[in-house]
């Protein structure tokens, strides 16, 4: 029983939190992650009122699908699992027959009302699948199992590779990734799979586009076509480097103010945030990143149905490599990939997958006493 | 053990997931401090480095050219100046059709299609923002007439240059000199930075001499650009200093009447200072009008200059090359006395020719009758050769040719213009280098009169008037009167003594004398030019042969093209006493020094004498 208090709006709060199923520490790191970013992002927007709106309306629809999701049961999920991959898979097949070119890229798919990348669906449809596979028998998955999942990671990743989009590849086949991580594969398995993955890499090579390829060169060597394919990383790198511990102050970074950092709004925002507040707003945002991904993991500990651990780890473990790639592109950790800053980065498809996922971990914790009672 | 299977084992299977989430939970951290040490690399250790490169994409600098120095005559005429050029800019950006915009143009302007198809040329290469230049060098009146209507056209901009001006057109053109565009080879010993947003330098004359204090130092203005190159804001200004202003010696007045007086000849004047080598008149004629170049002169226009058999470009002062002919007679005469191989009063016998031992060429005088008996002065006189032949043949060359170079003759005056020759001053050495061959006693004969290897400069014999005229005292010739910063007071330049010509009172004003007869004694060469003068001259004519005549051919000049014809030449001071300005005459193929260029002397000097810079 909770006394009266002085602040009432507070228990208010956390009662409402409950009876949606949210977990309120989770949503709360969420919404301080995309107020942080939405202040950095009216700063590379160029002060514009309107993208902020748009940001904002994106980011009310996404949260509503939160907790849609969130109070989705996860049994009812994983009985939609194989429906899921299937519709998704079926869009990843249309998508190269008939889809929409955007940016030279074949990814989208016009329903007429609605136009969206089915692969952006298989990022949580393939960790559905695959948890869902390994979870039609005891845990840890036998060799035998894990071969028999491989398929529902490789025919998606292949799809999504060929539209080209090898980022979104790599991600969605890691996200299926760790559903078996998480499984419990065994550590000989492991090995035996990352040693295959190293022999395939030149494989890997030949098979990439020329422009796959020279992103690579670049990442290797960003100094040796400065005003090509390697200013992207080299404005980046300026960008965050002449930021300091304290950063240039908000609205002042002359790098994304005078438009020398190219895609700012999206992919690069990460550079904005480390040039205009340093070192301790670059900071401050890996703390809410790593909060919000420990938290996550936390709770889908608790969860006591196999399946929604499984698939809640993986989704929690996904949208850390989202964080990771993006920061480590922009850093010149790694090469560049189109991959956007989850929850900071403009744009609305990403913000509502990432947002169901984040539901969908809520509602693996949130179920469990309908499950015990 | 199939039974075992199917059941899912709630607390293994928990237990799994917490270690296998512990072991992700690591990496994650790993990875993420991966990304800390990058960022604390980025923005600590390296953040100098990226800093400074941060301010060079966001900083440009901008020169802001100085104003060049402006050139004045003597007495304060402005002889080159800068003026505004106007043209015509469109930005495009601005523009909402730029062909629109042309065409509609065209009601108030004689367009060039081929403006028109060049500013499509700079239009594809440029950014929108950029104003692109479209019409060069309007007039005052298309000035106006767009400036009324400016409002309709909006991008579309009149912007203003500076351009030299030449008030002068082809007065004094070769001592001014003019300015070009620069190229890479006016830039290979200067400063390329100071000339950073200059686009005329000195080609020629005193604008390229003096090109270092005309120029000024460039300023310079750090902007804030875009990464289009779009400046957003000036952040900090230094202001160009601008070129010192030039006075010349030359004085304007004495320099168009010099000018006039050399007629159409083509030739050289030079009217000098003697107490200060300060030059009051260089003429070289044919000369052109300066104002063709600095806008750039067309291709037509300069082949037509350069083509021309005058050779209007060719700075005939300090880079023509003339045999000087009697007119070192004087010094040829002072080398005799010096060296007390002549008497003052020692004769000889003219009879019209002269015969070396050995050698059955006659080498004749200018008058075939003879001038009889004559004394060194009368030789100066008359300009009576064959004394002089005999002479020099007792002098020998290695006498001469010393005491020429005492005076100059054969070397650079050192005078402030460009291209200055040097001319020849023959002597053994110079003939066993140069030919390879040994001296011989008829070259000796002929050097004597100023003919054969010896070539000068009309800026040496004008020199070594002076000098004579300074009783030896030699200054460097110079252009150069006064430089002045802004409206600042004259910085008067100083006079540059070199070595004086040490020679005995008494034998220079023996040889002076002489040379003042020359003007006043009726058999003087000079004497009907010089007749009533009211300032007492000291002179001497030459006449010196633009190729040798082979031995017993007539000389007729009737016959002979122009071009072909003997140069005509006259050196001289005034007054004699306290001279105040010497002279030196060359009119080419004037065929002769006492009835062509004295007269032109005479002239120049009236002109002198009644100028408000004669000392009554």
């Amino acid at each position: 029983m909770l006394k009266p208090s002085s602040k009432p709006a507070a228990p208010l709060f956390f009662k409402i939190a409950n009876l949606l199923r949210l977990d309120y520490p989770l949503a709360i790191a969420l919404v301080l992650l995309f107020g942080w970013g939405t202040v950095v992002l009216y700063s590379a927007a160029g002060e514009s009122f309107n993208a902020i709106i748009r940001h904002l309306i994106h980011f009310g629809i996404a949260f509503f699908a939160m907790i849609v999701f969130a109070n989705i049961p996860p049994a009812l999920l994983q009985k939609w699992s194989p429906y899921f991959f299937a519709v998704g898979l079926l869009g990843l097949f249309t998508v190269l027959l008939i889809g929409d070119t955007g940016k030279g890229a074949q990814r989208w798919l016009d329903l007429g009302f609605i136009r969206f990348q089915p692969s952006e669906i298989m990022k949580i449809a393939v960790p559905m699948a695959v948890a869902w596979s390994i979870n039609r028998h005891p845990l840890p998955p036998t060799l035998f199992q894990i071969m028999a999942t491989a398929g529902l990671i490789i025919a998606p990743a292949f799809l999504i590779a060929q539209q080209p989009d090898l980022g979104t590849a790599l991600l969605v086949a890691s996200s299926g990734f760790f559903v078996i991580f998480l499984a419990g594969i065994r550590f000989r398995y492991l090995f035996s799979l990352l040693l295959i993955v190293l022999i395939a890499l030149p494989l890997l090579w030949y098979n990439m586009h020329a422009y796959q390829k020279q992103r690579v060169l670049t990442f290797l060597n960003p100094e040796s076509d400065p005003l090509g394919s390697g200013y992207h990383i080299i404005q980046s790198t300026i960008s965050i480097g002449s930021g300091g511990i304290y950063g240039k102050g908000w609205l002042n970074g002359s790098q994304s103010q005078l438009q020398f950092l190219p895609e700012r709004t999206t992919d690069f925002i990460f550079a904005v945030m480390g040039e205009e507040f340093g070192l301790l707003g670059a900071c401050s945002l890996l703390l809410l990143y790593s909060f919000i991904i420990f938290r996550s993991l936390y709770i889908t500990a608790d969860a006591q149905e196999t399946y929604a651990r499984l698939l809640a780890g993986s989704l929690s473990l996904t949208f850390f490599i989202y964080v990771f790639v993006n920061i480590g592109m922009v850093t010149g950790l790694l090469p560049v990939v189109g991959v956007p800053l989850p929850l900071v980065s403009y744009g609305g498809t990403s913000m509502v997958t990432l947002m169901v996922s984040f539901g969908m971990i809520m509602s693996a914790q949130a179920h469990r006493r309908l499950l015990s009672g | 053990m199939k039974q075992k299977d199917k059941i899912h084992d709630q607390y293994l299977e928990a237990s799994i997931f917490r270690k296998r989430a512990m072991i992700a939970a690591l990496f994650c951290a790993a990875l993420f401090s991966i990304i800390v040490s990058r960022l604390l690399f980025l923005q600590w250790s390296s953040h100098d480095y990226y800093s400074t490169r941060s301010e060079n994409n966001r900083i440009q600098i901008q020169a802001v050219p100085p104003n060049r120095g402006l050139i004045y005559s003597r007495s304060g005429v402005v002889m080159a100046e800068n003026v505004p050029n106007y043209r015509l800019e469109i930005t495009p950006e601005q523009v909402a059709n730029v062909p629109a915009t042309i065409t509609a143009l065209k009601q108030y302007l004689d367009i060039d299609p081929k403006d028109i198809n060049q500013f499509q040329q700079r239009l594809s290469g440029a950014r929108s923002f950029q104003s692109i230049p479209f019409i060069f060098d309007l007039s005052f009146d298309e000035v106006a007439k767009l400036s009324a209507i400016k409002h309709r056209f909006p991008g579309v901009n009149i912007t203003a240059s500076s351009v030299r001006r030449y008030p002068f057109g082809s007065l004094a053109s070769h001592a001014i000199g003019y300015v070009g565009r620069i190229n890479d080879a006016d830039l290979l010993e200067r400063d390329k930075a100071n000339y950073s947003g200059t686009d005329l330098i000195g080609k020629t004359g005193v604008e390229r001499y003096h090109e270092d204090t005309l120029h000024g130092s460039v300023g310079f203005k750090h902007v804030e650009v875009n990464a289009q190159g779009r400046i957003i804001k000036t952040l900090n200004t230094t202001p160009p200093i601008a070129g010192r202003n030039l006075f010349l010696t030359i004085d304007i007045e004495l320099q168009r009447a010099a000018e006039t007086a050399l007629q159409s000849y083509s030739g050289s004047i030079i009217l000098i200072q003697p107490s200060t080598g300060d030059i009051l008149a260089m003429v070289s004629k044919p000369g052109f009008d300066l104002n063709l170049f600095p806008k750039g002169i067309s291709q037509k226009e300069f082949e037509r200059l350069n083509q021309n058999t005058d050779h209007p470009l060719f700075n005939r002062a300090v880079s023509g090359l003339y045999p000087p002919g009697s007119t070192i007679k004087p010094i040829i005469a002072l080398t005799g006395l010096e060296s007390g191989l002549q008497t003052p009063k020692g004769q000889i016998f003219c009879p019209g020719f002269y015969l070396l031992p050995n050698d059955d060429r006659r080498y004749r005088d200018w008058k075939r009758t003879g001038h009889g008996l004559v004394r060194l002065d009368d030789a100066i006189i008359e300009s009576c050769d064959i004394l002089f032949y005999d002479l020099s043949l007792r002098l020998g060359i290695d006498r001469i040719s010393p005491m020429l170079k005492r005076f100059g003759l054969g070397q650079v005056t050192g005078i402030d213009n460009t291209a200055e020759a040097r001319g020849t001053l023959p002597s053994r050495e110079w003939k066993k280098k140069m030919r390879g061959k040994p001296w011989y006693p008829g070259e000796t004969l002929i050097t004597g009169i100023g003919q054969g290897y010896m070539t000068m400069t009309p800026v040496q014999l004008a020199n070594m008037a002076a000098t004579l005229a300074n009783r030896g005292i030699r200054y460097q010739p110079k252009l150069l009167y006064a430089t002045q910063e802004g409206g600042n007071l004259l910085e008067l330049s100083q006079a540059v003594p070199i070595e004086a010509v040490r020679i005995k009172p008494d034998q220079m004003d023996y040889v002076i004398d002489a040379m003042k007869n020359t003007t006043q004694h009726v058999k003087g060469t000079a004497y009907r030019a010089f007749q009533s003068a009211r300032y007492p001259v000291a002179g001497k004519t030459g006449t010196a042969q633009v190729f040798g005549i082979a031995q017993g051919e007539e000389y007729d000049s009737e016959n002979l093209r122009r071009k072909l014809r003997d140069h005509a030449l006259f050196i001289g001071f005034a007054p004699v006493k306290q001279p105040e300005v010497a002279i030196a005459v060359i009119a080419e193929h004037g065929e002769s020094g006492g009835s062509v260029a004295a007269p032109i002397a005479r002239k120049v000097l009236d002109a002198y004498f009644t100028s408000y810079l004669h000392k009554q």
